[in-house]
């Protein structure tokens, strides 16, 4: 569904360029979940936004269901492939209601139907239509996240790409989240590309990972790999102890990958 | 041995123009030379609780409490010049994001040298050796050279070592962390708390971690309060953390995806009315 390879972004030039995704390759089956970790700065979150083509400074080739990206956006891919973001508090116009959020995208795409689609997207995410005409700011942030996640729906794309859609959230909250997330994906066969730093959350909701490290991949995982904690990669091992619990002898054994 | 710090009953309302909310009600705790967590979720009232000790609760707030002491000071009558001799010199806080609490127009080494001058009478060179020294206890391997940076040229780790650094300068007794590491990579939140934790085990400090993360403090803390609509649902020593009665702590717990443990569905926290109205 998804395949990316040999993207490069590089952000300025001359003495200030940043390489921040080097040489990276890898494809999504149809209805698969695949997961970006890594620590800030690593270029997980670059990579997502060269395939949604928030940015625009990639080379390589990112080929969606067998067609070759553009760099800019089209409207065709962008139907198929929409994005989640991390703050729900950011992510959503303050001045909007609910109503106008989801009737946008409709009314970009041409859809038909747009009152009886945002009633349905509405109540996909597990809102009342109560919540139809209220604003950002009188809900809470995982009924916001909802929301980013049902204006991502409601064009009915193929792809859905999460940027950390839960760490802004508290983590009872990221439970209904993530369980949603995965009910959708079951009941549509979605394809996911996720970004997270949170090792658990990607291991609860993709079958395989890639661990980054300064704009490179250093390993592709399998979920039962990195449950099982048998990395090959030093840098991914660290990453996983740290994940868990505080060990004081543990945190003085760190050691940086640069 | 009595306790450093002493909570009774202490409770937090501020007034708003849809009325009064509450957002402590009638928390009590004890602290020693320890380290205390308090966990709990977004509006628990666990922040709203470390500012009420140091007088920081914000102007609409309301503090009261039957008892607030602090070695043998009552905080709730003490006067406005004695708070500020305690806020920092013996009291002070760590806030989440180094990025908003510290100067952006100052180096970072002059801002852990004014920390140390406001509470002394020692001289600038002085106060400079001291913050020097200080950088190289948070483990800064360059410290001249850090000293010169301003804070949008240190990394979010580095940034929280200063602040640590800035904190420590007057040696408190007590040392109030508001999520110090959840701006942080993992493997630098772990540093960073094995920082603190050589701090208080050397310095004989007191130190009290606000968290949203519950396994993360019960495996750093010796005891954590779990709070919940601004009341103290649990007091669990952290070693027992698996033993919480509270079915909210149990649901907090078991909602968090672990990596040893596959789950399909996560269980969804289910909050019982009764919780909140408790104690009233």
């Amino acid at each position: 569904m998804i395949d990316v390879s040999e993207l490069n972004v590089t952000f300025g030039q001359g003495r200030s360029e940043l390489r921040a995704v080097q040489d990276v390759s890898f494809r999504i089956e149809a209805g698969e979940s695949f997961g970006l970790v890594g620590e800030s700065g690593s270029g997980k979150s670059t990579v997502l936004r060269a395939i949604s083509r928030l940015t625009q400074d990639w080379t390589g080739s990112i080929k969606i269901a067998g067609a070759e990206l553009e760099h800019r956006r089209d409207r065709k891919t962008t139907r198929r492939m929409q994005m989640v973001f991390q703050d729900p508090y950011g992510s959503l116009h303050p001045r909007h209601t609910i109503n106008d959020i989801l009737m946008e995208p409709l009314e970009i795409h041409r859809m038909d139907r747009r009152e009886a689609r945002v009633l349905t997207a509405l109540e996909d995410v597990g809102l009342g239509i109560e919540m139809r005409f209220r604003y950002p700011y009188q809900i809470s942030g995982g009924q916001r996240q909802r929301i980013a996640i049902a204006r991502a729906l409601i064009l009915e794309p193929e792809i859905l790409l999460l940027d950390e859609p839960t760490s802004a959230l508290d983590v009872s909250v990221q439970a209904e989240i993530l369980n949603l997330l995965k009910r959708i994906q079951r009941e549509r066969g979605l394809t996911y590309l996720m970004v997270s730093h949170d090792l658990a959350v990607v291991a609860h909701m993709c079958e395989r990972v890639a661990v980054m490290n300064r704009g490179r991949f250093a390993e592709v995982l399998t979920t039962e790999q990195l449950r099982s904690g048998t990395p090959k990669q030093d840098y991914t091992r660290q990453l996983l102890t740290a994940s868990g619990r505080y060990d004081r002898d543990v945190a003085k054994s760190f050691v940086s990958f640069d | 041995m009595t306790p450093l710090l002493s909570v009774k009953d202490l409770r937090v309302t501020f007034e708003t123009h849809r009325g009064p909310v509450k957002a402590v009600r009638g928390v009590s705790f004890d602290l020693g030379r320890e380290r205390l967590g308090i966990v709990g979720e977004s509006g628990s009232g666990k922040s709203q609780t470390g500012r009420a000790l140091l007088r920081l609760s914000a102007g609409n707030g309301r503090v009261s409490a039957d008892k607030m002491e602090f070695d043998g000071i009552d905080l709730m009558t003490a006067s406005e010049r004695k708070m500020r001799g305690i806020r920092g010199a013996r009291i002070s806080m760590i806030m989440q994001d180094p990025r908003y609490s510290l100067n952006p127009v100052l180096r970072v080494g002059d801002q852990i040298a004014e920390a140390f001058l406001v509470h002394s009478s020692a001289s600038r060179r002085e106060a400079r050796a001291q913050a020097l020294q200080m950088l190289k206890t948070v483990q800064i391997r360059e410290p001249e050279k850090v000293y010169q940076m301003y804070p949008h040229q240190v990394s979010g780790g580095m940034g929280q070592r200063v602040m640590i650094a800035m904190m420590l300068i007057p040696n408190p007794d007590i040392i109030i962390a508001d999520e110090p590491t959840s701006a942080l990579d993992v493997t630098v939140q772990m540093q960073v708390l094995a920082l603190l934790d050589d701090m208080v085990r050397e310095r004989g400090m007191g130190l009290i971690l606000i968290s949203h993360d519950l396994n993360l403090v019960a495996s750093f803390c010796d005891r954590v309060l779990v709070m919940y609509a601004g009341r103290v649902m649990e007091v669990i020593e952290a070693g027992r953390l698996n033993e919480a009665k509270h079915p909210y702590t149990r649901g907090l717990l078991n909602c968090v995806p672990e990596l040893d443990e596959p789950q399909d569905m996560l269980p969804v926290l289910q909050r019982d009315p009764a919780w909140v109205t408790a104690g009233d």
